[in-house]
Parts: C-alpha cells; sequence; structure tokens
C-alpha cells in the first residue's frame, strides 16, 4: 500500500526486536468481546485512479458556481483568488506542518501569523487579533462569552439582522453556559431600537454590517449607549471585503470585532473550512479566545516571535480557560494573508468598488422588474429583494435553467411567511453584465 | 498554591561565537521582513479593471481613512512566503514524533480531489437538486465513521477536535435535559488533555479529576467511588495519553451506564485501533474523531481541522444541526429543528461542516480500504513499540509492558545531568528532528510522549532512535552546558517567552523599529 | 507583633492586627519561574480560607493561590500589573498580593511556622 512503508520482512524483523510473537500480541489488552478478528464491511484498498474515478463522479454531479450566473452570498461569498494563492499554501513547509509549539523550527508560521493579526487589526479598525478561529459564526458566540467575561454580566442582546446561523449557534453556546440571550425578531427592514434594550445586565449588544439584509448602518450611537451602561458593542461582519469600503466597526467605537474570512484566499467549499477573525481592544485583551502570536528576541537578540498568552488556553488553564480552543484555521488564514498581500491598499480599494459597482448595476436592473422591490436603502455587495411570489420556488426553477439566483430568505426561517417573497442577492467582481441581463430576464419568464 | 508546570527553562547560553554574514542570511535561510516593512505606494500584485462610473449606495458610510495595508508586486509576495516556509519542519520534511497529534503523511491525492470545481466551488446554500453530490459524498463518509466505530450516528459539523469534545457533551447535556435530570458533574482522568475538563466547564458542569493507578490506567476503585446519581459523563481517552489501552474498559462502561451517567471517549488515539477495535463495541456512547489526526487531513500550520462525533443511539436525536438523512427517493438536508430532528441541538458552525477535510478524508478512506486501514493501526502499534524496544535502556520508562500507537517516557534517565526535558528536545532540534510532545501528560515528571505514526519507515525510525539514545549518552556524560545552548542551526534560537507574555506585542504598529 | 505562617500550598500570610498580607514563597516563584502575569481580586471582595485568591501566571502555567485565612480584601499591590517580576525578586517583601481584613485569627491554626515550612520544603521532591 503506497503510504504504508513497512515491508513483511521488516515487520518480522521489529516483533522480534520487540520479543513480541505476532502483533495480535501487542493487542492483547484489549478485551477479546472486542477484538476484531476480519475485515469491516467496506471497500477493499483502491489505488489512486480507482479512487479519482469515485469521487469525480460524485463531484460531476454538482453544479459548480462557476458554471452559469451565480448570485448567492448570505454570508459565503463567490470571489477570484489570484494562481499565487493556492500555489503558495501547498508548500509542504505549510501544509503539512503542525502548530507553531517549537517555535526555532516554526518562524514561518510565527511570522505570517504576525502579519495576519495586523491585516485583521488594520482592516477592522481594532487594536489587536488572534490568529483567528473556525468561523465567523463561532467567533460570534466566543465574543459573546467574552463580553460576560469581561463585564461580568450575563445576558447578550442579538440585533434580527445577525445571520441566522451566526444567531443559532450563539443560543446553543449559551443553553449549555448558562446565560439570557435576548435575540431580535428578524428585521429585513431594520427599525430597531436597540439601545433601549440595554439593562444592567447586559453584556454586550451584537450587530452585523452590512446586516443580513445587506443594510449598512453607523453604529457610533448605539456604542455609546452601550458604553453608557457599561456594555460592550459587539460587531460582526460576513463579508470582510465590505471593509475595503466601507467605514470599519472600529471607528464606530466597537470592543469586539468577529467576522468572516472567506472572501479572501478561499473557496466556497461547500461551506467549509472557512476562516474566523477576531479582534478586540488592547485592554481586553487577557480575555481575548484563540491563540495569538506575540514578537519576541531570541538568545542572540533577534527578532522573532511565538504564541504567547497561552495561559488563557485550554491545554494550561483547564476548566478555568477561556475557552475549549485548540485549533486555529492555520492554512485559511495563511491565505488571507497572501491574498490581501497581494492586493493591497490600492488593490482592495478597487475590488471592493468592482464589488459594489456589480452590486448596484444589479439591484438598478432588477428593481426595474415588475414587482420586485429592492429592500435596501445602502448595500455593499449583497441586497435584499421582495418578489411578487415566494422566492424559493423561483430560485428552483431559475436553477433547473442554469441559473443560481441568490438566497430565499426562507432557507433560514421557513415558518415566517411574511419573509416568503424575500430573496437576498450577491453581485461580485466575477459578476457580468451577461448574467445580470440572464438573471433578470430568467426571472422576468418565472415570476407571475 | 497548584498548578505549576515543569517547563522552566534556564537563561539561555550565548552561543560559540560563529562567523557573521554581511546580509544576516546564512545559506539557505533569508532574513525576511516582514509585509508592512516592504510595501511601497503604487504596487499591487493584481491587475483589476476599474469599474465605469456608478451611483454609490453606501449609504454615506463610505470610508474615511486609509487602511495602512502595504502594496507589493506577485514576485515580491511569492519570494516573501517562500522565504517564510523555509523556516518551517513539516512532515514533508521529516518524522514529527508528537504523542497524540498522529502526524502521518498527508496524501496529495487528497489535495487534488478537494479542489475539483465540484467539491470546492459549490454554495452551502445552492439548491439541493444542484448539489446531490455534496450530500452523497457527506453520506458516504458518515457511512465509512459509522462501520469504523460501530456506532449507528455521526454529527458531522464540529470543526475541530475540541469543537467535538463541545458538541459530544452538549448532547449529554441535552438527553439528560429530555430525561428530566439535572447532573453537574463529570469524571475526568487526570492525564487527560486540557480540552477536556476546558469542555465540561464550557458546558456548565464542575470537573473532578481520577486518578491513574501504578500501571498508568483509570484508578476503576477510584473512578467507581466518584460515580453517582450526580454524575454526567465520564470523559475517557483510549488509548490513553500515556498510550497505554485501558482494559478494565467493559467494567468501567458497565459502571458508568449502571449509575445513569454516558461514556464520552476522547478519539485523539483512534490510530491504533482503527480496524481492529470498534469504539461502539467498548460501551462507548459518544466519541469525536479528528480527521487531522487519523484521516490524514493536513494540519496546515494549526488548523484546519474537523471533528465529527460518532452517536450512540441514545444520543443520536440531540446531533447538532443540520443533519443529513435518507429521503424518500434521495439524500435531504435538515436544517430545523422538526420531525426526526425535533430534539436536535441547535447549530454549532455556520453551514454545514468542514466539506474540504470530508473530501480529503473520505479518499484517504477509500484508498486504504477495510484492509489498509486495519494495518495502519498495526504498523502504528508496531513503530511505537519498536521504538519503546530501541529506546528502553536508554531512556526510562514510567509503565511496564507493550505500548499502542504512542509509548511515554520520563525524565529520572536525566537525573542529576543538569539536562531537563525541555534541553533535550532542544538538541533534538538541532539534530534535524522535530521533537516529541513534552511535559505531558502531567502524570509523570518531564514526560516525553512519543508517536511515530504507521508512515515511518523502519529506516527512519532506526535513525531516530539512534540520536536519541546518542544525545541520552551525552546528557549522562555531563555535557549539560550543550544541551541548553540549543538550538544552535536553527534560524532562531531560543526565544523569550517571558518576554511576550509580559509586554504582549501582537501586531506591526507604524513606526515600531525591526 | 506580626505573626508569619505558611500553606501546604505555599503561600505566606502575615498577620499584623486584623490585617493579614499573603503572597507566595520563595520556593513557589522557583516552581513557578518567571512571573508574566498577575490576576488580583477586587478591593472589597470577600475571600474564602482555601478557595482561589488570585493567579499567578508564568510564560508556560498558570496557578491558583489560595487565601490562607478568611475575610475582606483592604488592599491589592497594583505594582504587580506593570511589573510582575517582583514576584520572583522579592516574593515576601515587594511582591505581596493581597491584604486582607481577617474575620477569625483561628484560621492560623494549622498552618506551619517558618521552621516548619523550610522542613516541608526540604521535604519536597
Amino acid at each position: 500500500m503506497r503510504y504504508l512503508p513497512l515491508t513483511p520482512p521488516e515487520r518480522a524483523a521489529m516483533l522480534a526486536t520487540i520479543g513480541a510473537g505476532s502483533i495480535d500480541d501487542l493487542f492483547a489488552d484489549v478485551p477479546t468481546a472486542a477484538r476484531l478478528d476480519g475485515l469491516l464491511d467496506l471497500p477493499r484498498a483502491m489505488g489512486e485512479i480507482e479512487v479519482e474515478r469515485r469521487l469525480a463522479a460524485m463531484a460531476a454531479k454538482n453544479l459548480p458556481a462557476g458554471s452559469g450566473p451565480f448570485f448567492l452570498g448570505a454570508g459565503a461569498y463567490r470571489h477570484h483568488v489570484p494562481a499565487a494563492v493556492d500555489h503558495l499554501i501547498q508548500r509542504g513547509e505549510f501544509l503539512t506542518s503542525y502548530t507553531p509549539y517549537q517555535p526555532e523550527v516554526s518562524q514561518g508560521t510565527l511570522q505570517y501569523l504576525f502579519e495576519f493579526q495586523t491585516q485583521v487589526a488594520l482592516l477592522t479598525g481594532m487594536e489587536v487579533a488572534n490568529a483567528s478561529m473556525y468561523d465567523g459564526a463561532t467567533a460570534c458566540a466566543e465574543a459573546v462569552m467574552m463580553a460576560h467575561r469581561v463585564t461580568r454580566r450575563n445576558k447578550a442582546v442579538l440585533s434580527g439582522g445577525l445571520h441566522p446561523h451566526y444567531r443559532s449557534v450563539c443560543e446553543t453556546y449559551a443553553r449549555f453556559a448558562g446565560a439570557g440571550l435576548a435575540a431580535q425578531e428578524p428585521a429585513p427592514r431594520g427599525g430597531e431600537d436597540l439601545a433601549t434594550l440595554i439593562d444592567a445586565e447586559t453584556s454586550c449588544v451584537v450587530v452585523q454590517n452590512p446586516d443580513f439584509y445587506g443594510e449598512i448602518r453607523d453604529y457610533a450611537a448605539l456604542a455609546e449607549a452601550c458604553h453608557e451602561r457599561g456594555a460592550l458593542l459587539v460587531v460582526i461582519v460576513t463579508e470582510i471585503l465590505s471593509l475595503g469600503a466601507i467605514v470599519p466597526p472600529g471607528e464606530m467605537g466597537a470592543d469586539i470585532v468577529a467576522a468572516e474570512g472567506q472572501s479572501l484566499g478561499n473557496a466556497l467549499n461547500f461551506g467549509g473550512p472557512h476562516l474566523g477573525l477576531f479582534a478586540t481592544r488592547d485592554r481586553f485583551v487577557r480575555q481575548m479566545p484563540g491563540r495569538v502570536a506575540g514578537q519576541t528576541v531570541d538568545a542572540d537578540g533577534r527578532r522573532g516571535w511565538v504564541l504567547t498568552l497561552s495561559t488563557r488556553e485550554q491545554h494550561i488553564r483547564r476548566e478555568k480557560a477561556t475557552s475549549n480552543i485548540c485549533t486555529n484555521s492555520g492554512l485559511c488564514a495563511l491565505a488571507f494573508t497572501i491574498h490581501l498581500a497581494l492586493l493591497g491598499e490600492e488593490g482592495l480599494t478597487r475590488l471592493a468598488r468592482l464589488n459594489h459597482a456589480a452590486a448596484v448595476a444589479a439591484a438598478e436592473r432588477l428593481e426595474r422588474l415588475p414587482g420586485v422591490r429592492l429592500l435596501n436603502d445602502s448595500f455593499f455587495n449583497e441586497f435584499g429583494l421582495s418578489l411578487p411570489s415566494p422566492a424559493a420556488p423561483v430560485v428552483e426553477r431559475l436553477a433547473e435553467r442554469g441559473i443560481l439566483a441568490g438566497v430565499p430568505v426562507s432557507r433560514f426561517y421557513p415558518e415566517r411567511a411574511e419573509l416568503a417573497p424575500l430573496l437576498l442577492v450577491a453581485a461580485t467582481e466575477l459578476t457580468t453584465a451577461e448574467d445580470i441581463e440572464r438573471l433578470a430576464n430568467g426571472l422576468r419568464e418565472v415570476l407571475p | 498554591m497548584t498548578g505549576w508546570s515543569q517547563a522552566i527553562a534556564a537563561p539561555p547560553e550565548p552561543a560559540v561565537e560563529e562567523p557573521q554574514t554581511l546580509s544576516g542570511n546564512r545559506g539557505l535561510v533569508i532574513e525576511e521582513p516582514l509585509l508592512f516593512e516592504q510595501g511601497v505606494p503604487g504596487r499591487c500584485g493584481v491587475d483589476l479593471p476599474e469599474p465605469p462610473a456608478f451611483r454609490s449606495r453606501l449609504g454615506g458610510l463610505e470610508r474615511r481613512a486609509p487602511i495602512g495595508l502595504p502594496g507589493l508586486s506577485e514576485p515580491q509576495v511569492v519570494r516573501h512566503f517562500t522565504r517564510l516556509s523555509q523556516k518551517n519542519y513539516a512532515i514533508d520534511a521529516g518524522i514529527y514524533p508528537l504523542g497524540s497529534c498522529t502526524m502521518k503523511h498527508n496524501p496529495r491525492l487528497n489535495e487534488k480531489l478537494a479542489r475539483l470545481p465540484g467539491f470546492a466551488d459549490i454554495h452551502p446554500l445552492q439548491p439541493l437538486s444542484t448539489v446531490a453530490g455534496a450530500l452523497e459524498l457527506i453520506n458516504t463518509l458518515a457511512h465509512w465513521l459509522k462501520t469504523l466505530t460501530g456506532m449507528p450516528a455521526v454529527a458531522l459539523s464540529p470543526a475541530a477536535g475540541a469543537h467535538g469534545e463541545l458538541c459530544g457533551i452538549m448532547t449529554v447535556h441535552a438527553a439528560l435535559d429530555a430525561r428530566g435530570e439535572r447532573r453537574r458533574r463529570i469524571l475526568v482522568p487526570e492525564s487527560a488533555h486540557g480540552t477536556n475538563p476546558a469542555t465540561a466547564a464550557a458546558c456548565g458542569y464542575a470537573v473532578e479529576a481520577i486518578p491513574a493507578n501504578k500501571r498508568g490506567r483509570v484508578n476503576v476503585a477510584a473512578l467507581k467511588a466518584k460515580l453517582g446519581a450526580d454524575v454526567a459523563a465520564l470523559m475517557l481517552t483510549n488509548p490513553n495519553t500515556c498510550g497505554l489501552f485501558e482494559d478494565e474498559i467493559l467494567d468501567i462502561a458497565e459502571a458508568v451506564h449502571a449509575a445513569g451517567a454516558y461514556f464520552y471517549c476522547d478519539g485523539a488515539n483512534f490510530n491504533a485501533l482503527v480496524g481492529r477495535v470498534r469504539p461502539g463495541d467498548l460501551g462507548i456512547d459518544c466519541m469525536h474523531i479528528n480527521l487531522h489526526k487519523t484521516f490524514s487531513t493536513p494540519h496546515g500550520g494549526g488548523g484546519p481541522g474537523s471533528g465529527p462525533v460518532a452517536l450512540a443511539a441514545s444520543l443520536a436525536p440531540f446531533a447538532p444541526l443540520p443533519w443529513v438523512v435518507h429521503g424518500p427517493d434521495d439524500l435531504q438536508l435538515v436544517e430545523h429543528a422538526e420531525g426526526a430532528a425535533a430534539q436536535a441541538l441547535g447549530r454549532l458552525k455556520g453551514f454545514h461542516g468542514q466539506m474540504g477535510m470530508f473530501v480529503r478524508a473520505l479518499a484517504y478512506m477509500m484508498s486504504h480500504g477495510a484492509d489498509g486501514l486495519r494495518q495502519v493501526a498495526e504498523d502504528a502499534v508496531l513503530n511505537a513499540n519498536y521504538l519503546r524496544a530501541r529506546l528502553a535502556d536508554a531512556l526510562s520508562l514510567p509503565f511496564p509492558g507493550a505500548c499502542m500507537h504512542e509509548v511515554l517516557f520520563d525524565d529520572r534517565f536525566l537525573r542529576d545531568t543538569g539536562v531537563t526535558t525541555l534541553d533535550f528536545a532542544k538538541a533534538l532540534i538541532d539534530e534535524g528532528f522535530h521533537p516529541m510532545t513534552m511535559y505531558f501528560p502531567l502524570v509523570v515528571h518531564g514526560a516525553l510522549l512519543i508517536e511515530p505514526t504507521e508512515t515511518e519507515s523502519k529506516e527512519s525510525l532506526d535513525r531516530f532512535a539512534d540520536v536519541v539514545i546518542g544525545l541520552a549518552r551525552r546528557a549522562r556524560a555531563g555535557g549539560a552546558a550543550a544541551f541548553r545552548a540549543a538550538p544552535r542551526f536553527t534560524p532562531r534560537r531560543r526565544l523569550d517567552e517571558t518576554g511576550a507574555a509580559r509586554k504582549p506585542v501582537l501586531r506591526w504598529r507604524p513606526g515600531a523599529e525591526s | 507583633m506580626s505573626i508569619l505562617r505558611f500553606t501546604g500550598d505555599h503561600e505566606w500570610v502575615r498577620l499584623d492586627g486584623d490585617v493579614a498580607v499573603i503572597g507566595v514563597t520563595d520556593y513557589a516563584q522557583q516552581q513557578l519561574g518567571d512571573v508574566v502575569y498577575v490576576e488580583l481580586p477586587e478591593i472589597g471582595q470577600a475571600l474564602e480560607k482555601g478557595k482561589e485568591a488570585a493567579v499567578v501566571e508564568s510564560a508556560k502555567a498558570a496557578s491558583e493561590v489560595y487565601a490562607p485565612v478568611s475575610g475582606e480584601v483592604v488592599a491589592v499591590n497594583d505594582v504587580l500589573l506593570g511589573e510582575p517580576a517582583k514576584v520572583n525578586a522579592d516574593p515576601m517583601g515587594e511582591g505581596w498580593f493581597v491584604k486582607i481584613r481577617v474575620a477569625d485569627e483561628t484560621d492560623l491554626e494549622g498552618l506551619m511556622d517558618e521552621a516548619a515550612y523550610e522542613k516541608f520544603v526540604g521535604e519536597q521532591p
């Protein structure tokens, strides 16, 4: 078998050195009742040709986003990743290395993590960031728990504009930690007055910007209201590219930012692996979850980096840890760092302008369709449309024609009839005028 | 006070005088500044068109200030990250004998298949009719995992091992809630990895430690004494973190179940058992599996991982959303807690799970097959015992008898040498090997935990063993100063971790000195 | 006249009147290694004998410091927040952690005096 180097003569020689008669002797501690004598009912070993044939057949049953007009967003976005990114992350020294616990032989990883942390802090307008988390939704839940620790309070208020998956993860974590959560109703047209919901037990208010329906807002006043009452403002960003165009949460007074970084460097991958970003203020840093790389010097006085503030983490504090997190999203963070290094200030701002321009063109074209209404006053690269009939069947029928028209909000809220006509539409630098035209024509044919 | 660790570094010794180069570089190892120290305005590594004029709809919230990102061309970026990569050790470069990490070879076929557009370029919320192949892949992976574990259900969404632990304990909590029982304690062996008690605490449980016995296994009498109506679960690792199979496990499972509690198994060490033992047959109710350990998905410098959780029938109804289930004609994705999923935990993550790792793990499983996977466990156990036999005289074994896929030594062999486990590990780095796990588990002093995995050849093991034996001899012959000066040949020597923690510098700032 | 006592967990307590100063011993700071951070309780907080009073962190470990006596916190050594190295340099003096107004002096019974503690340290593995 191509991945197993030992040969039968070598195995025999090794058993002799060990002083065991057979390999079964080394499994003697397994209770007899639990020993499997034969092979399990699964296929036998296959060479590359056969494995490739089988998995390619499965892949062929999926319609790739790039095969036609594509307008899905809702927390995962299709962007162009420059060719150099995937080549670099596949270097064996990045792909097959472990967590940098031995810093002398991990300076490559530690340096790029330090660069990544800096990029995240700059983008979000915050002071410090960690080395990434599993995804935006878990980063959001961790932000809420951190706010509880910092304020020593136990209840979070979640905006109705928060991505429903993020709300759901917060609810799951809160239920088992015994914490309180006041999740507001879905708010496709905004109109929330979250400041009035802050009381003496509120640790934080969680908002998303742009929100789940694409609307962009200024949260400076809400930040002040939170701070006056001893609570923190947590801002969520699901399309990190938006920070190439709009005011970042740090400038609005956010205390913690939790975001999804998939848009830079990382493919859709059917929802995973993605990339959680987490940033906060310096004064809260010892309550920040996750790994973090810090600068230092070595025995010869040369600059280098190490994992630091580890004593917050599970492998040391055990039951007193800030969270149970062990892993960051390493290679996904590297892809993000490389992509953003290639873009730089000019490239990122231009890419953001391209995205916004594509969305503006799409919105202007689609809101001219009879019965179709644009929900947003503002948006970055995603907006909400209200259709004259439920959106989900429309999307299904367009998919049959090879058009992936967007995400019906009813996918998240199947029980809410009033949300059924709503469709989230995203456009990026990959969206062409022809795509928009085909979507418009398709909708015109399919809508009543 | 309690809880201090044994990993105290003595101040590093200055290196022997070596010739300095003009550039600071040393052959192939290049001193590479930060991205922020080499950006130039006007440089960009991506060519993008300028969009035609359009009416901005950003609501007046356009960015007011520059972000501060550096501009570099593609050649510079490629060179920057290539140089960084050259400072990393990796499995591709050599043996990586970290205990309980299972640093096995990462097959490149897996990378190729994960990048097929039909897997990589699909959105999680596309109409299900357009992603039937994705559901088929997830279902097939689930089938393999259920067959290998002998358990009827598997929750696939957790993003990593620790996340899987959280999932497992949450399902236990949910099951007890459904039974109307409020139990407050979880039992964890002293030798457990720190994620176990951290997970239990995150779910609102009080943690009680069970000591080990002289044979390195859980003290069953102590365990039974702590079991009671207030215990929600036992969290066990099997084989345990000393590399030993918990031979009283059937007795343990019976006692746990008799007390009305659940039996959670940390599956980090599944590489010793795959294809030879099914955790379901041991009485385990839930077990997380690390796809990035047993099933070869790459560690990527710290992630991403994937931690699916195999569940017994009693816990299956509480698995987190979403579920992939068989409908009347095809596979369905259940995203809401209704019908058969009415008692499901909510979500633990956005979307569906680590699909990219599922593709890689399934490619690995298919490549090995039932026969290859059984051989994996056998060769993993054989390799660890071979190292145990080769190193038994030079090092010190705390527990007698055979080990499973990893072998634990303690630091008695270094007594009176002035060399600590830490120093020993740093000397190993100079010899071109990544060190084994140090100072874990805490049940022995100065632990050295070695897991070679099945993808190391006999030659590789012999080279490693020869060097370890040589270093042990050198330590006993009085070479302590040389050990404390190690490593000397790496891109950086020992780093000041105290300074890094006292005055944390966690990002570059404009005006910072290089 | 101040009374100095030691716990089996390597805390020291010096009682003057009804105020006790607590810290960790020289043996403790040696075992910990370089202290990087100290987490102190709040003034006014009630501490219970045997329960956590503070946390002291080195680069590789975080250790609980337990209150040798019960009482109310009247002062904390804020200087340690900026200069945690004082715990290593002068653990019995400038490296003090917390001052407590003691509720019950008999809490000190059962704790070791200096001679007994030194013997205890000598017996550590």
